[in-house]
């Protein structure tokens, strides 16, 4: 038995929830890291000081840059050969490579692990969350995608172990990188936050979303919003929470002016503590609320946010 | 260009599913079944394509037993011209599904396939991936714009914080995300005009592909509850509850 996991990065520095990744691939066996991408040791050594990794690989080369999909799976195609388990995080990155490195090497996906029961059964989440399903998998390789809110994170230490370099570059002719827009927000991120601050249709403009904003950053929190925000141009897409956005478990999360589909709920409702704010006392959001306020949001919310200390 | 389009038929996105007594699966009878949203999607960004003049035909595919023929019917009165119907009656999961596909690919030789990043029943995000794989075709996932520019495609991808773009050639593979477009619905007329548009059916076991799933559900059960909580009267009382009782901020 021997897992390995793939860390998701920018080149600069490991992305946290690789962190949680690396507790679950802990909980099956002996666990090692690739860190695999463009100049981008640092990331490597970083990671060389993550508590119980048995070994770091580090493969450095322009053709990984850009993170694409078929130049990844192809070069993890032979390299997985040596483990019984290879995990991502379940986020953009391990979503768009793992899949198509199963299909490389004839294994099923796991996805989005929420629990791990033995080196091959795993408990996950179906229907937008409304059933959890055991599964057991038979693939050669286990190749799983691991839901970050449901493990902690691995601690790091003084102790770095060494760097293993690799040196196998692939390029394809096939897709390019052209570019990003990615907004830059000094607020923390948003599916490791303690606190976020969501906002839904309720909010009726972009523009209204200032108010949420304001109560985020005086709580130190993270935004959100739901699909129906996000669909009608009030926020970026990034923003959104629930089955097909991102997952989140805050200790506090703050649901403003969302009705709660189940599709959102699916997103949200392992939060430790949720409130919703809501002039709608009939909304399925209160259904999973440990405390509601039935009142217009545009009067309670700049209220909260000027009695809270 | 040939456009081919995967179609899932699933449980209606406006049903609350119930987990089944006996712990194998969820409830299905007597259930509404729709045609997965993300493959809607799909469907109206071919019928885009060939309104625009990029595409000269569009395909819909889907797997499964004799009913699913319905969820092609719902793609062809959308205004897809022709649709495959592979009738399998054994347990499907997104590998199987990946390698069916590919094998009907080989025959058809379409120039894109426009498929879900996701089914919204077993949540997987993988089929899209696993056939470019398969094919060794380029893939661009969870798109939300794809323009056609000399034989390539220039396609947007929302990713965790914010939007990408890339560029892949031709045959690929792109999957589909909620922002891409809003699909239409389909018109009286053109519901009557789909009833006579062919569907090609095709045995599963004429395709040569391992149906042994790889993935075993052992059992299905409802998540975990939480609690009834309370409704506070004021911004007082929820301050005063978050701070002393819950002990968050």
């Amino acid at each position: 038995m021997k897992v390995l996991v793939v860390a998701d990065h920018n080149n600069k520095d490991l992305i946290k929830s690789t962190l949680n990744t690396i507790t679950a691939a802990k909980k099956i066996g002996p666990t090692e890291l690739l860190v695999i991408g463009n100049d981008c040791k640092t990331v490597a050594e970083s990671a060389s000081k993550v508590s119980g990794l048995e070994k770091i690989y580090l493969n450095d080369d322009v053709g990984f840059e850009n993170f694409l999909s078929e130049n990844i799976s192809d070069f993890l195609k032979d390299f997985a050969e040596g483990f019984s388990h290879i995990l991502f995080t379940n986020n953009a990155f391990g979503k768009n490579i793992a899949p198509r490195l199963c299909a490389l090497v004839d294994a099923m996906i796991v996805p989005d692990v929420i629990e791990i029961l033995d080196s091959t059964t795993f408990k996950r989440p179906i229907y937008a969350g409304n059933a959890i399903a055991t599964c057991k998998s038979h693939s050669k390789i286990n190749i799983l995608t691991i839901r970050t809110t449901s493990f902690s994170e691995t601690e790091t230490s003084d102790i770095s172990i060494e760097i293993d370099m690799i040196n196998k570059n692939f390029k394809n002719e096939k897709s390019k990188y052209i570019g990003s827009d990615i907004e830059k927000s000094e607020r923390p991120e948003l599916t490791s936050a303690d606190i976020v601050v969501s906002g839904g249709r309720g909010l009726g403009s972009g523009e209204n979303f200032k108010i949420l904003e304001k109560l985020a950053d005086k709580l130190g929190a993270a935004m959100g919003a739901s699909r129906a925000a996000v669909d009608a141009g009030f926020v970026p897409n990034d923003w959104q929470v629930g089955q097909t956005g991102k997952i989140v478990a805050p200790n506090l999360y703050i649901a403003v002016g969302i009705s709660g589909a189940i599709q959102h709920l699916a997103g949200m409702k392992d939060s430790k503590v949720i409130v919703a704010v809501n002039k709608d006392e009939e909304a399925p959001i209160f259904t999973v609320t440990d405390y509601g306020l039935v009142e217009d949001l545009f009067k309670a919310v700049p209220e909260i946010e000027k009695n809270i200390n | 260009m040939k456009v081919l389009v995967p179609v899932k038929r699933v449980v209606d996105y406006n049903v609350k599913v119930r987990v089944k007594q006996d712990q194998t699966g969820v409830e299905l009878e007597n259930v509404k079944m729709s045609m997965n949203p993300f493959d809607e999607i799909a469907i109206e960004e071919a019928l885009r394509l060939k309104e625009n003049n990029v595409a000269t035909e569009v395909i819909a595919i889907s797997i499964g037993s004799t009913q699913v023929q319905e969820t092609i019917r719902n793609a062809l009165a959308m205004g897809a011209d022709s649709g495959i119907f592979v009738n399998c009656e054994k347990g499907l999961e997104p590998l199987i599904v990946a390698k069916i596909l590919a094998s009907v690919i080989k025959k058809v030789n379409p120039d894109l396939v426009i498929m879900g990043k996701q089914a919204i029943d077993d949540d997987m995000n993988a089929t899209g991936q696993m056939l470019s794989g398969l094919l060794g075709w380029s893939q661009a996932t969870f798109a939300s714009k794809v323009e056609v520019i000399d034989k390539k495609l220039k396609v947007s991808r929302e990713i965790d914080d914010g939007i990408e773009h890339i560029e892949i050639t031709l045959p690929g593979i792109v999957t589909t995300d909620l922002r891409l477009n809003e699909p239409r619905y389909a018109s009286l007329p053109n519901i009557m005009k789909a009833k006579k548009k062919p569907i090609e059916e095709i045995n599963v076991d004429t395709l040569n592909v391992d149906l042994n799933q790889k993935l075993e559900i052992l059992k299905v059960e409802e998540p975990s509850k939480r609690d009834a909580g309370i409704i506070v009267k004021s911004v007082d009382e929820l301050i005063d509850k978050l701070k002393n009782e819950a002990k968050v901020i």
